[in-house]
C-alpha cells in the first residue's frame, strides 16, 4: 500500500513537472559582427525553444536559412561558404537553466549550461542571461559570443570582405505555459 | 484480492516506466520533431550572372549594382608574334541594376564591333524545396544590341544595325557540386552576316558547372544553332570556364570560339572553330555594391 501511494506520489510529481513546459511564442535569434568594411548582422525568426520549469531543461533549435540579411549576396554566401546550411540545417542548443525563481516578479541573472551545436560541430556552453518571469509568462534574452573556429567555420584568407572570428549572438525568447 | 492488488501496483509501475522513458526523450529531441519546414530557397545554383559567355539564371537582390569587366583575347593560334593572341583584346563594359530580387536591368559597351546592348533579365520561377516543392529555377533574358561599326559600303540605317536575342533559361542545381542549365534562345538580327543567312536563328544552348571546392567551379556552355545556313562559315559557340568566388567578387577565366560577348553575337555568328585551335582566352570579372537595403533584416 506505501508503495503505491508513493507511485502515485511519484506519478503526481511527473504530471506537475510535464505542465510546468513551457513553450516560446515569439522568437528572435541574431548576430552581428564587426569587421573593417562593414558590419555584418542577421536575424532570425525560425526558431522554437522549450523550457521545462520543473527540472531547469531547457532546448532551442534554429533553422539556418532563416537568418535574414540586408544584403542577399552576403544571405546566399553565409548559406554557401560559411553555415553550409543544406548540410547543417539546424543550430541547437540543450541544456539546463539554474539558479531562476519563477515565482520571483521581474529581472533575475540566471546561467545556462549545456551543448551548443551549430555546423555540425558541438561545444559546451555556459551562457548568462536574464529571465523574466510574470504569471504564465516567461521571457529569456542572452547575448554570448560564438567563436566560428569551434565550429570548424571556414573563413578563406583571400575572402574580400574581412570576418571577424568570433560573432555576438542574441537570442530572445517568449514562453508560454503549455 | 491480493493478486489483483499487486497486479495493480505491477500495472501501475509499468504505466509509470512507460511515463518516465517518454519523459526520459530529450527536450531537443521533441523539439527537432516540432521544426516547421520554412521556405527553402535553392542558393548559388550558379557563382555568377554569367555562366561562360551567356547568363545564367542567377539575378542579384534588390538594390544591388554590379560592374561587369569582359576581355577576350586574340586567338591562341596566331602564334608567338602575336603573343598567342594576348596582343589583341576585346572588351566588354557592363552595369547592371537589380530592381527586386527577380529583376534586373543591364547595359554595356563592346568593343567588338562597337555593340551597344542592354537587357532585361526576370527570374519566374525558383527552384525550391521546404514550404513550396519547386524543381527548377527559370528566368527570361531579353537583350537588344545596336552595332554602330561603320559600314560606308552599306546604306546602314539604324533599324540595320539592330539585332535581338531572346532566351528562356532553365536551371537546376541537382546537388551540391552539380547545376545544370538549357537555355532555348531566340535571335533576331535585323540585318543577316551574309545574303543566305536567316534574320532568324533558334539555338538551343545547354550547360553546367561542376563545383570543385567551395569557392571555384569549372564550368561548360555550348549553343547549338537549330537553323543555321551551313555554308555561312560560322559556327556553335562552345567554352570551357573556371570559377572563382571570393564574396563580392566572381573571376571567370574562359577558353572559347566566341570573340563576341553578346547572345545577338555569340550565338549567330561565331568565328571560330575550336577543334581547329582558333580559341580566345577571356575573362569576366563582377563586383557587387549593394546601392540600397533591401527592406529585409531590418524589420522584426
Amino acid at each position: 500500500m506505501r508503495m503505491f501511494v508513493m507511485i502515485i506520489l511519484v506519478w503526481s510529481g511527473v504530471m506537475t513537472a510535464e505542465a510546468q513546459t513551457y513553450r516560446t511564442e515569439k522568437c528572435k535569434v541574431s548576430f552581428f559582427s564587426s569587421a573593417p568594411l562593414e558590419d555584418i548582422k542577421a536575424e532570425n525568426k525560425e526558431a522554437i525553444g522549450v523550457f521545462n520549469a520543473g527540472t531547469g531543461d531547457f532546448a532551442f533549435v534554429v533553422q539556418i536559412k532563416g537568418f535574414q540579411f540586408a544584403k542577399s549576396l552576403m544571405q546566399e554566401h553565409f548559406n554557401e561558404n560559411f553555415m553550409e546550411s543544406d548540410q547543417y540545417p539546424r543550430g541547437t542548443f540543450e541544456g539546463k537553466i539554474e539558479g531562476y525563481d519563477l515565482t520571483k516578479v521581474g529581472q533575475q541573472q540566471v546561467t545556462a549550461s549545456g551543448t551548443m551545436n551549430i555546423h555540425g560541430v558541438a561545444q559546451p556552453m555556459d551562457v548568462k542571461g536574464e529571465l523574466t518571469a510574470s504569471g504564465e509568462k516567461v521571457t529569456m534574452k542572452a547575448v554570448f559570443p560564438v567563436k566560428l573556429e569551434d565550429h570548424d567555420i571556414d573563413i578563406p584568407k583571400i575572402l574580400f570582405q574581412k570576418i571577424a572570428e568570433e560573432v555576438e549572438v542574441t537570442v530572445y525568447f517568449e514562453f508560454k505555459e503549455d | 484480492m491480493c493478486f489483483s492488488f499487486r497486479f495493480g501496483v505491477v500495472l501501475g509501475y509499468l504505466v509509470l516506466l512507460a511515463g518516465c522513458a517518454y519523459g526520459q526523450e530529450s527536450l531537443l529531441d521533441q523539439l527537432e520533431k516540432e521544426v516547421e519546414p520554412i521556405s527553402d530557397l535553392t542558393y548559388g545554383t550558379f557563382k555568377g550572372t554569367r555562366l561562360i559567355n551567356g547568363h545564367t539564371v542567377e539575378t542579384r537582390g534588390a538594390g544591388n549594382l554590379d560592374f561587369i569587366i569582359s576581355h577576350r583575347f586574340g586567338r591562341v593560334n596566331s602564334g608567338g608574334y602575336n603573343f598567342f593572341g594576348l596582343d589583341d583584346a576585346n572588351v566588354r563594359l557592363g552595369l547592371e541594376y537589380s530592381f527586386t530580387d527577380d529583376l534586373t536591368v543591364g547595359i554595356g559597351r563592346n568593343s567588338f564591333q562597337k555593340v551597344y546592348d542592354g537587357f532585361l533579365k526576370y527570374k519566374l520561377l525558383k527552384q525550391q524545396s521546404g514550404r513550396k516543392q519547386l524543381p527548377v529555377t527559370m528566368t527570361w533574358y531579353s537583350n537588344m544590341a545596336v552595332n554602330t561599326f561603320k559600314r560606308p559600303e552599306l546604306p546602314m540605317t539604324f533599324e540595320r544595325r539592330l539585332a535581338y536575342a531572346n532566351q528562356l533559361l532553365i536551371a537546376r542545381k541537382f546537388s551540391e557540386g552539380l547545376s545544370l542549365q538549357l537555355m532555348p534562345s531566340y535571335v533576331h538580327q535585323n540585318l543577316a552576316p551574309t545574303a543566305m543567312d536567316k534574320n532568324d536563328l533558334f539555338a538551343l544552348g545547354i550547360g553546367g558547372r561542376l563545383k570543385l571546392t567551395p569557392r571555384t567551379s569549372l564550368n561548360m556552355e555550348y549553343y547549338y544553332r537549330l537553323n543555321p545556313y551551313d555554308g555561312d562559315g560560322f559556327y556553335n559557340a562552345l567554352a570551357i570556364g573556371f570559377d572563382i568566388e571570393t564574396g563580392g567578387h566572381v573571376f571567370q577565366l574562359q577558353l572559347t570560339n566566341a570573340q563576341s560577348m553578346t547572345e545577338t553575337g555569340f550565338i549567330p555568328a561565331t568565328t571560330g572553330d575550336f577543334w581547329n585551335g582558333d580559341i580566345h582566352f577571356g575573362f569576366n570579372i563582377s563586383r557587387s555594391f549593394q546601392l540600397k537595403d533591401n527592406g529585409k533584416g531590418k524589420k522584426w
